[in-house]
């Protein structure tokens, strides 16, 4: 059977169990879009507002559902406006499909109308992309291109397609299959050694990050703690690794983590690093960061081995399956001296999280819109100090509930990721934490949610600033504000109803409860605008290139 | 040799844009190339391509590492620097003044070199060997009036009887 560039896309995509997509028409994706619109009972097509919306929609999918992320759009700037989104995905390992049209091949290097070369401006910022230079290619490419995207650490991949191939033909087999070798490498799991060194320590302490989340090794995670008897802290990333409610846990390490957890590892001696790349805002100084202890690492990608921290011993592969296997032959550990002292440490004065006695603050807006609309939701959010204060105080339960650009920490992300979260989760609610800064980035996807009937509740807390560059001027810039008190006369409540979505306003905190209660009642877009405090901070905080003993408490 | 000079060797799928994509790596990376060579293999679908890196031991493991993860690379691996024969070839265009007492001609000769075009105001002198030899013809020929030059880049190979494609199979 002979088929079209588009069609075989389509009908591939379908079978790669492709149900829902997400993107943005245009010149040269016109003939991809004529094939989803005669495929529109396989393929739901989510059209956003902006590309970079449909990317962050994409990437938040995926986050949310495990599944692999779609997003297509046109050439030239359609592209270009998927390349933030893509990059936040890279740096968050998050398995997304990004695909491109292009101007014909005839067209290709002549400056032709929308021509980009997407394919050199990604190569940085994807695990491997492509461009269809034959129809007959494009089948094995796709295929390809979900495989790398999911393969060992995941990552985004990039289809660039020209016009041209959309619209030759091949003869297409549906009986050809097609395999391919995964690059994983291939450890030798030294498991005795790797025993020895858990026997051995006396003060063990696991810092997990997104690797075990993206693994689906929570219920080990949780074993493994007590069967060494160590605390477990997370990074950004592996907020939801273990529950909040988990005795183990000591909640988030790093700049903005917990005193616990910071003092803790400080005094461990054997820091076992569970899918987590070090990153600069977890460890502070870095020549400090495991002075005193002995480093065992488990990450899937070996190249994250010796990258930013010396590990003493390291398992590549798999968490769930490098701690299963752990599991099956260790004994009960025990380390109860260590515990009591790291439960002493959690209970102390400093291991609470500051807060005012303004009339709203953060920690009630996020500790009652958890309490209140928070069982079963998505959590998505911006960038800034919201970011970090939904860390802290927001209770996560379930593991990729947590949708939060960490490592490119891409403002503007929220809108886009909590409607793909949304969708990921088969239309639960999904709730965006945001800020005035973050929000006004991409608030056109208010539009998006409100089109498509979506349970997504906007909590925007407002503190007329773009807080937390401000935090660093108030902390080391001699209090200079320059360019971040925002003074902008948005009416929040007016624009949300503006857009179709319901809006309300609180001031205090009767004004919170009242407007969450009216938002508990519905299944559509609200926002919910929160002015709160300019100087409210994040705390505790470890400056940059600090350890504990430079740790700011209140 | 440099002690923070480091080779490695790279197989990698004969595409277009591979290059862009390791060259792209060691400069998003920061990773800085000292010298870079590239050709086919006998097999035409892989190139060899051999790198040399200036850093510190630590960061070859990690530059290997990250090489190892682009899709279009099949091996890579950091040269044992006792157990590698390195070569590099050299053009120099020199000015054909006329050669004082056969200096320039014994140079060639010392240098084992070739004198491989001859104009009636130039010539071309071919030399190979490792990069210090031609570091060192280059300087001693300066006073002869160098025109220009190319260097191919330094390519190597591993000693005994392994090849890199095997040596490599462990890692996939």
């Amino acid at each position: 059977m002979r088929l079209t560039g588009a069609q075989i896309l389509v009908k591939e995509l379908i079978a790669l169990g492709v149900d829902e997509i997400f993107g943005y028409p245009g010149g040269s994706v016109l003939d991809i879009y004529d094939e989803l619109y005669k495929n529109r009972d396989k393929i739901k097509h989510y059209i956003t507002a902006h590309e970079q919306g449909a990317a962050h929609a994409a990437d938040g999918y995926a986050r949310r559902s495990g599944r692999t992320g779609v997003v297509l759009a046109t050439s030239g700037p359609g592209a270009t406006n998927l390349v933030t989104g893509i990059a936040t995905a890279y740096l968050d390992s998050v398995p997304l499909v990004a695909i491109t049209g292009n101007v014909s091949t005839k067209l290709i290097g002549k400056d032709s109308f929308q021509e980009v070369n997407i394919v050199g401006i990604t190569m940085p910022v994807t695990k491997h992309n492509y461009i269809v230079e034959r129809v007959s290619d494009l089948r094995k490419i796709l295929r390809e291109a979900f495989f790398i995207a999911n393969d060992g650490r995941p990552g985004p991949v990039l289809i660039d397609i020209p016009k041209d191939i959309q619209r030759d033909s091949a003869e297409y087999d549906e009986a050809e299959s097609f395999t391919f070798t995964s690059r994983r490498h291939a450890s030798d799991f030294k498991i005795e050694k790797v025993c020895a060194m858990l026997k051995a320590a006396k003060r063990p302490y696991i810092y997990a990050g997104g690797g075990a989340v993206i693994s689906g090794a929570s219920s080990e995670l949780r074993a493994f703690s007590e069967r060494i008897d160590a605390p477990v802290a997370t990074s950004l990333m592996g907020v939801t690794a273990v529950p909040a409610s988990f005795s183990g846990a000591l909640g988030m390490a790093g700049m903005h983590g917990r005193y616990a957890a910071s003092k803790a590892l400080a005094e461990c001696d054997l820091l076992i690093a569970v899918g987590v790349r070090f990153s600069d805002r977890a460890t502070g100084n870095k020549d400090m960061f495991v002075k005193n202890c002995k480093v065992l690492q488990f990450d899937i990608d070996r190249a994250e081995v010796n990258k930013n921290i010396k590990a003493d011993e390291y398992v590549v592969g798999g968490i769930k399956e490098i701690l299963s296997g752990i599991l099956r032959v260790l004994p009960k550990l025990d380390n109860k001296d260590w515990l009591d002292y790291v439960s002493v440490l959690k209970g102390s004065p400093e291991n609470l999280l500051a807060t005012s006695d303004n009339a709203l603050t953060p920690k009630f807006v996020i500790e009652n819109t958890c309490e209140s609309i928070g069982r079963g939701a998505s959590v998505a959010t911006d960038v800034g100090q919201h970011q970090m204060w939904t860390a802290q105080y927001y209770r996560f339960e379930e593991p990729r509930t947590f949708i939060t650009s960490g490592g490119l920490g891409t403002m503007g992300y929220g809108m886009g990721a909590a409607i793909g979260a949304c969708i990921g989760s088969k239309k639960k609610r999904s709730i965006l934490f945001t800020s005035d800064g973050s929000f006004h980035m991409n608030l056109n996807e208010l539009a998006t949610a409100v089109t498509n009937e979506l349970p997504l509740t906007v909590v925007l807390l407002d503190n007329n600033a773009l807080g937390m560059v401000r935090q660093w001027q108030t902390m080391f810039y001699d209090k200079h504000y320059s360019e971040t008190a925002l003074n902008r006369k948005t009416d929040y409540v007016k624009l949300a109803e503006a857009f179709g979505a319901k809006g309300f306003g609180a001031k205090n905190k009767e004004e919170f409860l009242a407007a969450l209660r009216a938002v508990r009642d519905l299944d559509t877009p609200a926002l919910i605008h929160c002015t709160i405090d300019s100087d409210e901070n994040v705390f505790p905080m470890i400056p940059p290139n600090g350890t504990i003993n430079d740790i700011i408490i209140r | 040799m440099n002690q923070n000079k480091h080779t490695i060797f790279l197989l990698v799928a004969n595409k277009h844009g591979v290059l862009t994509r390791i060259s792209g790596l060691f400069a998003k990376r920061a990773y800085n190339i000292d010298n870079l060579s590239v050709g086919r293999t006998d097999d035409p679908e892989i190139s060899r391509m051999t790198v040399v890196v200036e850093c510190g031991e630590a960061l070859v493991e990690q530059i290997v590492q990250q090489l190892r993860k682009l899709v279009d690379v099949i091996a890579a691996e950091a040269a044992d620097p006792q157990n590698t024969v390195e070569r590099e070839l050299l053009l120099v265009k020199i000015k054909n003044c006329a050669d004082t007492g056969g200096q320039l001609t014994e140079a060639v000769n010392i240098f084992r070199g070739r004198v491989v075009d001859m104009t009636p105001d130039s010539l071309i002198v071919e030399i190979t060997g490792e990069e210090d030899k031609l570091n060192a013809f280059i300087n001693y020929v300066q006073k002869f009036g160098v025109v220009e030059l190319s260097r191919t880049g330094v390519t190597a190979l591993e000693r005994g009887k392994t090849a890199l494609a095997e040596r490599s199979e462990s890692w996939t």
